[in-house]
């Protein structure tokens, strides 16, 4: 019955390609076209992600080279000198090396590969395809909204060169430390540059969220209510409001933190000396930039989980062949994040001197959220629930996300009470929980996006069995790494921190931190093996058969196997139902192109 | 594409609609820099003083330049090209007399002992207006497009939609400004 609906529905869409003939080869796409300016939604999708790859490479292994230096700080390593020159001297990675690397792979990491990596190639890739849309509303602003990355990219990466270093201060970029250039040598150039980088990348993250609202509340296909929408598209659009949103706040400021670095103003500054000496700011407040900062940065890490999430939530009901549990729950709860997302921001600020009367506001707000996150977590585990599970890489990390968010959201009710934030406070167990919580959750979403959309994007399957060693490697690793971090955090042991072998009470961390630092290494020399199949499978992989291989509901699989601009060839399909019609009166699935029969309740 | 796009079920132009959510955006910085304001004065060594006077001309430039934009769309939409034209050129030159007006601000505050690195309420005054003169000259570089589009011979546009998003951003700078003045005004 259901190849049957299949077969038809190819027929259908053959049949219409017949008829608009002309409208494929609209328009003859040069190289320059279509493959660097592309205008053409799937393509922009294609060159977030790889340039996101590049990057992710570049700062996991940043990530690497910090942890040789935690893992065995009396160790020298000589090939470090030969890669970094002086910055390791007899190497050993020197303090200001340190500083440097945890810098950008926070700002790699948080901003150019799970923020624009992560949901500026699946809101490019799914918005218009899953919603039926031939392109995004403005695809000449989409396109720019990727050039703009680029850009951003690029002035990131020159920073990485400069004699100086680049920008060294804490991802977050704090003054006083960040405004002035001769406290530290990497507050020099390296924060001009970071600043620049970071305003082209607002730019890009605003004309990105402008099209992804514009487009899907406007564009979609006949029959797409806002209700029939897959979860994925839901979630981009709370992504995209979130971004829109808190981005510009964050801009502004950037926008006096570069006033304060270049034209002696004293937004940040006030009572400093440097060196013995007075500096003449006067009046500026430090907490002021905190206040702003987190402002956006509370909502970035929702930027960052809400698009793994939705995705999580297709993929799992896929691979589960059930409807996915409490859909209207599941929008709930994410619009429930989305306002809540911006009013917790002060639980980053506990210890600088808040008002407790105040904080105690702020500590209910966050500790709200954890009711949102389990509704989700609940409908998830429903999903699967006695479902008949496939278990193919993209569902292992859909269920892995689902693992690593509960473990990781825990131990955030410990770190939102402003009581118990006094002793965690910026000690490894912050790094334990973010880390768990939004860094390996949102990259496993990515992942079970990239296994199950691969097929769309270029028309060809990931290799399967490394796909399995990736997950179970990565699954296992990420615990190991991140888990006994907590114990370390619980300790006292604090983050950021060059070397703490001078501590006698962190010395008993000493062989722990050995074996986290080898496992980064081993899980690190996995996502390489990831990496590979990735670009191995691009041109070598299993070729795509059948339109729809998931056997999903959902419309971008009602598109050809390689969709050409304006993604159907010929009219744009009706939808007439909610997309997880799985396991309905007897049949696997049901697309949602299908009407409702005459013997059929609507969902 | 724009056949495409048509066969598609719309309510607003989607450009609008792009319009509508930047300018919320924008909003939202403004707000971040007034409420940082906020935060600010309330705590010690605040200086209070006048704002220069030149910026109720500037606001008065403002507003007339939202009078003679919107004439501009009514024009266009009767497709009397030529008026259409001188209006829209006319717009565009008030936007330059008003951010012109903006720095003769800057100069008198400047004058007034108060310079970019004085007080951190003077260099409030010139960060925020600053960013909104940055805005006014974004429209009128989108005029000088428009400007250019009007003089097409070999193609001729009859969409109302991209003077209208203009014009949508006019009147917004315009209220953004009107709202920060009577901000600057009342919390000092």
């Amino acid at each position: 019955m259901s190849n049957e609906a299949t077969l038809h529905s190819q027929q259908e869409v053959m049949h219409g390609a017949h008829d608009h003939h002309d409208h494929e080869h609209h328009h003859e796409d040069s190289f320059i076209s279509k493959y660097v300016f592309s205008m053409d939604h799937k393509m922009i999708a294609k060159q977030f992600l790889i340039t996101g790859i590049i990057w992710a490479i570049i700062g996991a292994f940043f990530s690497v080279l910090f942890r040789l230096q935690l893992g065995f700080p009396d160790a020298t390593f000589p090939w470090l000198e030969s890669i970094l020159g002086h910055w390791a001297k007899g190497g050993r990675i020197s303090p200001e090396a340190y500083y440097a690397l945890v810098t950008m792979h926070g700002t790699i990491l948080v901003f150019f590969v799970l923020t624009a990596g992560l949901s500026g190639t699946f809101s490019n890739l799914l918005i218009p395809l899953q919603i039926g849309a031939r392109d995004m509303a403005s695809p000449f602003m989409n396109c720019l909204s990727y050039w703009f990355f680029f850009l951003a990219s690029l002035v990131m990466m020159t920073s990485l060169f400069v004699q100086t270093g680049p920008a060294s201060g804490g991802w977050t970029m704090y003054p006083p430390l960040s405004a002035l250039g001769d406290a530290s040598i990497g507050s020099k150039i390296g924060v001009d540059l970071w600043l620049t980088s970071m305003a082209l990348f607002v730019v890009s993250q605003l004309l990105g969220g402008l099209n992804y609202i514009s487009t899907l509340l406007n564009m979609r296909t006949k029959g797409m209510a806002m209700t029939k929408m897959p979860l994925t598209i839901w979630s981009f659009f709370f992504t995209a409001v979130l971004g829109v949103l808190s981005f510009p706040v964050l801009l502004s400021g950037f926008i006096l933190l570069l006033m304060d670095r270049h034209a002696g103003t004293s937004f940040y500054l006030s009572d400093i000396f440097i060196a013995g000496k007075a500096l003449a700011n006067e009046g500026g407040s430090a907490i002021l930039y905190q206040h702003l900062f987190w402002f956006l940065g509370h909502p970035e890490v929702y930027i960052i989980i809400l698009p793994a999430m939705g995705m999580v939530s297709e993929v799992l009901a896929v691979s589960s062949r059930k409807p996915i549990f409490g859909y209207l729950a599941m929008i709930g709860s994410l619009f429930a994040i989305c306002i809540l997302a911006f009013l917790v921001w002060a639980h980053h600020m506990f210890v600088t001197g808040l008002n407790p009367f105040l904080g105690a506001f702020f500590v209910l707000l966050t500790l709200l959220i954890a009711v949102p996150s389990a509704i989700k977590v609940f409908n998830w585990i429903t999903t699967i629930w006695k479902g008949n599970i496939h278990f193919t890489p993209a569902s292992l990390f859909s269920i892995g996300f689902v693992s690593t968010f509960i473990s990781g959201g825990l131990t955030g009710i410990w770190l939102g009470n402003s009581s118990i934030d006094i002793h965690l406070h910026d000690t490894m167990f912050v790094i334990a929980h973010f880390h768990i919580v939004m860094g390996v959750s949102a990259f496993f979403g990515m992942f079970a996006g990239i296994y199950h959309w691969f097929p769309k994007l270029y028309g060809r399957f990931m290799n399967q069995t490394i796909g399995f060693i990736h997950f179970w490697v990565t699954m296992i690793g990420a615990y190991l790494i991140f888990w006994p971090m907590h114990y370390e955090g619980m300790a006292g042991m604090p983050r950021r921190y060059y070397d703490i072998s001078g501590w006698s009470s962190f010395k008993q961390f000493g062989g722990l931190n050995e074996f986290i630092s080898i496992v980064v290494i081993l899980v690190f020399a996995v996502q390489l093996l990831f990496v590979f199949n990735f670009f191995y499978s691009i041109f070598k992989g299993r070729k795509m058969t059948t339109q729809n291989p998931w056997n999903a509901t959902t419309l971008e699989w009602t598109t050809p196997i390689h969709a050409g601009h304006g993604n159907w060839p010929g009219e744009i399909p009706e939808v007439h139902r909610w997309a997880y019609d799985y396991s309905k009166d007897g049949r696997d699935f049901i697309p949602q192109t299908e009407p409702i029969g005459p013997n059929e309740s609507a969902h | 594409m724009d056949t495409m796009t048509i066969e598609q079920r719309k309510k607003i132009h989607p450009h609008k609609y792009s319009l509508w959510i930047a300018m919320g955006s924008i909003t939202m910085m403004f707000i971040g820099f007034t409420s940082a304001y906020v935060v600010k004065r309330s705590q010690a060594n605040w200086l209070a003083f006048e704002l220069p006077h030149i910026f109720w001309l500037s606001t008065a430039v403002i507003l007339l330049s939202s009078l003679t934009i919107h004439l501009a769309l009514k024009q266009f939409k009767e497709r009397n090209m030529q008026r259409y034209k001188q209006l829209i050129t006319l717009t565009a030159i008030l936007g330059v007399a008003f951010a012109a007006c903006q720095w003769i601000g800057f100069t008198q505050l400047k004058s007034m002992g108060l310079p970019l690195n004085g007080p951190v309420s003077a260099s409030f005054i010139y960060v925020i207006v600053g960013v909104h003169m940055l805005h006014v000259l974004g429209g009128v570089v989108a005029l000088l497009v428009m400007f250019g589009r009007a003089y097409r011979t070999r193609v001729r546009t009859y969409s109302a939609v991209p003077i209208e998003v203009a014009a949508t951003y006019w009147h917004f700078v315009d209220i953004l400004w009107i709202y920060l003045l009577i901000f600057l005004s009342i919390a000092r």
